[in-house]
């Protein structure tokens, strides 16, 4: 009997949820439940700080700053979500948005009081009279009364726009978020534009130091919904798909010229610092496409990425430093390919004995390896031939050129991670498509069918964990040169972290996911401040919310979307979709 | 037939790598200690020092342990962010201890310590399950179902958000825990150096085991949560509400390791927002090494971890030259993880749980 028990299948679902009650009944339960939570959160975000850190930024300047927008978005969401669960009707749907929005607030008028009352510094750093003054709208303890309207206000308003019909939806929230972008890169974005004459004054009207200015807000919305409209009317995307075979072969080469043509103006056109992080982000690109082939191919998650990383940066430093621990000099192109032949060597060396162990071990084990490396590189066991913790340095830039060269400082080392990039994903791709690709594919889905399949385990997954190794080290070599010095502290748990987050939250197995996530991950925390005190808070969110939400990742590849969603995946008008059926004779 | 032979050929290669590592690590515990033995640069009291550290570092270790190993027992899954509970429970003590502070009692004699020390565990303990309460309803509840890797990755994300919450919250420095001045003060017997300390966690540490065994295998929620353990279905059927009792299990883990995150930092003195991470993924090293699932396994196996950690660096290393070898303690905590994984994942003890293993 135990015996046929333990064989049911552990998929289904034991304990039955009971069903939701229908919105009529629960009446206005779920909208106090909602304000209760939007109330929670808005506590979280000023008691973390991320209301008082994020306040100095101005969205709109002399407006809006970063951190009030935290707050609003908070009673924006809490207001929309308010509004669905309401009682029906649109006037008690708003009103519910309302009252969930000032529960809300009052949560923060409580801090207020509770602040002005008792000093709550000693258990909480941001409790502070610098955050009552943001929570306040500037007014102090007789403004406590400030975050219940300001709260509901906004709720009304996420309310209203669940309520609109959805012909106006759209566009109100394609604004909303336009000016969140703008307004957060209008700093960026405006300093090339000061340096030409020609653009200068039209900088100066749309954006200030940092933000955008009432007039730039203004223009950012009617800009964003004309060509959101010019779009439906002429659609574009539409017409593209129709478009004879030919003509669409055609059109692809300009398209991908002008990307191209980008993608090298890119780091030229927006200053030093911004191309510094352009490199950061394309390196990052590089490794994640190597990690792509462990993880998002073979479906090994492996979280000591940083010790091939660590090989490849240590081995390029070692060869061509001119310092103290330099030994022999060689040019960086002598140097990359030993680093990648070392790095990928290391992974056999590691990979052989883990690889026999199941999934979520191995990603313990890995994570152990890349500790293990990190302690090992700032011992004083290694520290005659590394350095310890003060490293290698000294180590040259791979083109010698003058400081007033278009290829000085971070220039060339963009260029170098872009072309190396290219490459990976080409080798990525082809291997995809190969015999080899779809047995990492096979394992990834049931490691005992592949098996089966005459798969070997072992040889596969070692291959796949190799070749991650080796961009992984590509990846260190080429930073050691970008950051002229390889130590101990930059080789850490957060590059794994790092690089498998670009995957997960990208999406497994896809390039423009790749791209993506790290654009997003780890290009606007470089860029602002703010966001890097958080980043990880924000990789926390995002790793949970993709698990549950999204697991395929925001650009998910074909296999994987049309995996995890068989009704949809089959769009008549894709005809690069491939059926289901044919999949198998290919 | 080809293509046969050189699979068998790398899976000879491979075979014969494995075990020239299992000599090579052989050889270094045993070639390093005979060295270190034989040296004669420490003494016996030395030893017995880094056995009774190891010993209070180690019953902490498998008080976390234990977190570990039920909530594996009973969902399979590794709780990554265990270790922040650990943390989160050290935080809740440090604040709870400054209050007592504040009031006086903290140093107020040797019974009002010791009961500020008891009042701290609880405040850690019940601030560590409402957490993990948290944690298990927002990010395991909805995967339960989920192939394994989801799961964790979801557990690695809930470890960051609450290390950088509690960064945001208490901000990025390392706090000095307050001091119980009798606690430093030494235990009068003769023959061995120990002090009140690390007695009170030992014991601390012994008693709450004690207490999850007798919960465990006597009260009626223990038994419904060992029935889980062994098939969630067929529980079910026989009317025991499953949600309760991974919900229980997650309460009792969590609230062992915020005590245990109150006793740690007794011993060190400090806490930071990081300072969870390491603990976390020893005790972890220990739930395995003792057999992932197994309760008794989980105390083993962190009782042993302790040794090895306090004993080893000084017994294997020293002997072979290897300079700063207490530098490389941490370094052997994570190879024995390893090695443990490789060649034994089933632990000193096994798992009790068989047949379910993938």
């Amino acid at each position: 009997m135990s015996q046929l028990q333990a064989e049911t299948p552990s998929g289904h679902r034991v304990a039955p949820e009971t069903a939701r009650p229908s919105v009529g009944d629960a009446g206005w339960r779920p909208v106090l439940k909602l304000g209760l939570l939007g109330g929670a959160i808005a506590l979280y975000l000023c008691l973390t700080g991320i209301v008082p850190i994020f306040n100095p930024r101005a969205l709109i300047a002399g407006l809006i700053s970063l951190g009030e927008v935290a707050l609003l978005t908070t009673g924006l969401g809490v207001g929309y979500l308010a509004a669905r669960r309401a009682p029906d009707g649109p006037r008690r749907a708003l009103l519910g948005a309302t009252i969930a929005g000032a529960v809300a607030g009052a949560f923060l008028t409580a801090l207020v009081l509770l602040g002005a009352a008792v000093d709550l510094r000693g258990i909480a750093l941001h409790a502070s009279p610098a955050t009552y003054e943001i929570l306040t709208f500037g007014f102090g303890i007789p403004g406590s009364w400030i975050p219940i309207v300001a709260l509901g206000l906004a709720a009304a308003l996420g309310g209203a726009i669940q309520v609109l019909p959805p012909r106006l939806q759209r566009p109100v929230t394609t604004g909303l978020m336009a000016l969140l972008v703008v307004g957060l890169f209008a700093g960026i974005i405006r300093t090339p534009m000061l340096a030409s004459p020609l653009t200068d004054q039209l900088g100066r009207l749309l954006f200030a130091s940092e933000g955008l200015t009432l007039v730039g807000a203004i223009v950012t919305v009617v800009v964003v919904l004309g060509g959101q409209w010019l779009n439906r009317r002429l659609a574009v995307r539409r017409r593209g798909r129709e478009l004879p075979q030919a003509q669409r072969r055609r059109l692809t080469l300009p398209v991908a010229l002008i990307g191209l043509l980008f993608v090298l103006w890119l780091p030229q056109g927006v200053g030093s610092f911004f191309a510094q992080v352009v490199a950061v982000v394309t390196l990052y690109v590089l490794m994640a496409f190597g990690l792509n082939i462990t993880l998002g191919l073979a479906g090994l998650l492996d979280l000591g990425f940083v010790a091939f990383f660590a090989v490849g940066a240590y081995t390029v430093g070692l060869l061509t430093s001119t310092g103290e621990y330099g030994i022999a000099q060689w040019p960086f192109w002598a140097a990359v390919p030993v680093a990648v032949v070392l790095a990928m060597l290391f992974g056999a060396f590691l990979g052989l004995p883990i690889l026999g162990i199941r999934g979520d071990y191995l990603a313990i084990a890995t994570l152990g390896f890349g500790e293990i490396i990190r302690i090992l590189a700032g011992s004083d066991l290694l520290k005659p031939w590394l350095g310890g913790p003060r490293g290698v340095t000294s180590i040259p830039k791979p083109i010698e050129v003058t400081p007033d060269s278009f290829l000085a400082g971070p220039l060339q080392i963009y260029y170098i991670a872009l072309a190396a990039a290219v490459v990976v994903a080409f080798v990525a791709i082809r291997l995809r498509d190969s015999r080899l690709g779809r047995a990492w594919i096979a394992i990834r889905e049931d490691e005992d069918v592949a098996e089966a399949m005459g798969v070997n385990l072992v040889q596969t997954k070692l291959l796949a964990y190799m070749l991650g190794a080796a961009f992984a080290g590509l990846g260190g070599a080429i930073f050691s040169t970008l950051l002229g010095a390889i130590i101990s502290s930059s080789v850490n748990l957060f590059v794994s972290i790092n690089v498998a987050a670009i995957i997960i939250v990208g999406g497994m197995g896809s390039i423009p996911g790749v791209v993506g996530g790290s654009i997003f991950l780890i290009g606007i925390p470089e860029l602002f401040r703010e966001f890097s005190e958080y980043r990880f808070l924000f990789y926390g969110v995002a790793l949970i919310a993709m698990m549950i939400y999204r697991p395929e990742g925001i650009w998910p590849s074909r296999i994987a979307r049309r995996e995890l969603h068989t009704t949809d995946a089959l769009e008549p008008g894709d005809p690069t979709a491939v059926p289901a059926t044919e999949m198998g004779k290919a | 037939m080809q293509v046969r032979l050189a699979d068998r050929l790398t899976d000879l290669a491979i075979a014969a790598f494995l075990w020239a590592f299992r000599l090579s690590v052989v050889a270094i515990v045993v070639v390093g200690s005979f060295l270190t033995l034989t040296s004669g640069k420490y003494n016996v009291d030395t030893w017995t020092g880094l056995v009774i550290t190891g010993l209070a570092t180690g019953s902490v270790y498998a008080l976390v342990a234990l977190g570990y190993t039920m909530v594996y027992g009973i969902l399979r899954m590794i709780n990554f962010a265990h270790g922040e509970v650990f943390m989160v429970g050290g935080f809740a003590g440090y604040f709870a201890a400054v209050g007592l502070s504040s009031l006086g009692v903290l140093n107020a004699g040797p019974l009002a310590s010791l009961l500020s020390i008891l009042v701290m565990m609880v405040v850690a303990g019940a601030f560590s399950t409402l957490i993990a309460l948290l944690v298990e309803r927002v990010a395991y509840r909805p995967l339960r179902n989920a192939p394994r890797l989801i799961p964790l990755i979801s557990a690695i994300g809930a470890s960051f958000f609450l290390q950088y919450s509690v960064k945001g919250w208490a901000g990025p420095g390392v706090y000095a825990y307050p001091d119980v001045g009798v606690l430093n003060e030494l235990v009068p017997i003769d023959f061995v150096r120990i002090q009140w300390k690390q007695v009170l966690v030992v014991t601390a540490a012994l008693v709450m085991m004690a207490g999850l065994y007798v919960f465990v295998m006597r009260t009626k929620i223990g038994t419904a949560i060992r029935a889980v353990s062994e098939d969630k279905a067929t529980a079910a059927l026989m009317g025991i509400d499953v949600n309760r009792a991974i919900v229980t299990t997650f309460a009792v883990g969590a609230a062992m390791a915020g005590a245990a995150g109150v006793l740690f930092a007794l011993m060190f003195r400090q806490i930071n927002f990081f300072s969870g991470f390491e603990p976390g993924l020893k005790a972890f090293t220990a739930a395995v090494l003792g057999g992932i699932g197994n309760v008794p396994g989980a105390m083993l196996g962190g009782l042993f971890l302790g040794q090895v950690e306090a004993v080893g660096p000084t017994l294997f290393l020293d002997g072979l030259g290897v300079p700063g070898a207490s530098g490389l303690a941490k370094a052997i905590a994570f190879t024995m993880l390893v090695l443990i994984l490789v060649f034994r994942p089933s632990g000193l003890l096994g798992e009790r749980i068989s047949g379910q293993r993938a």
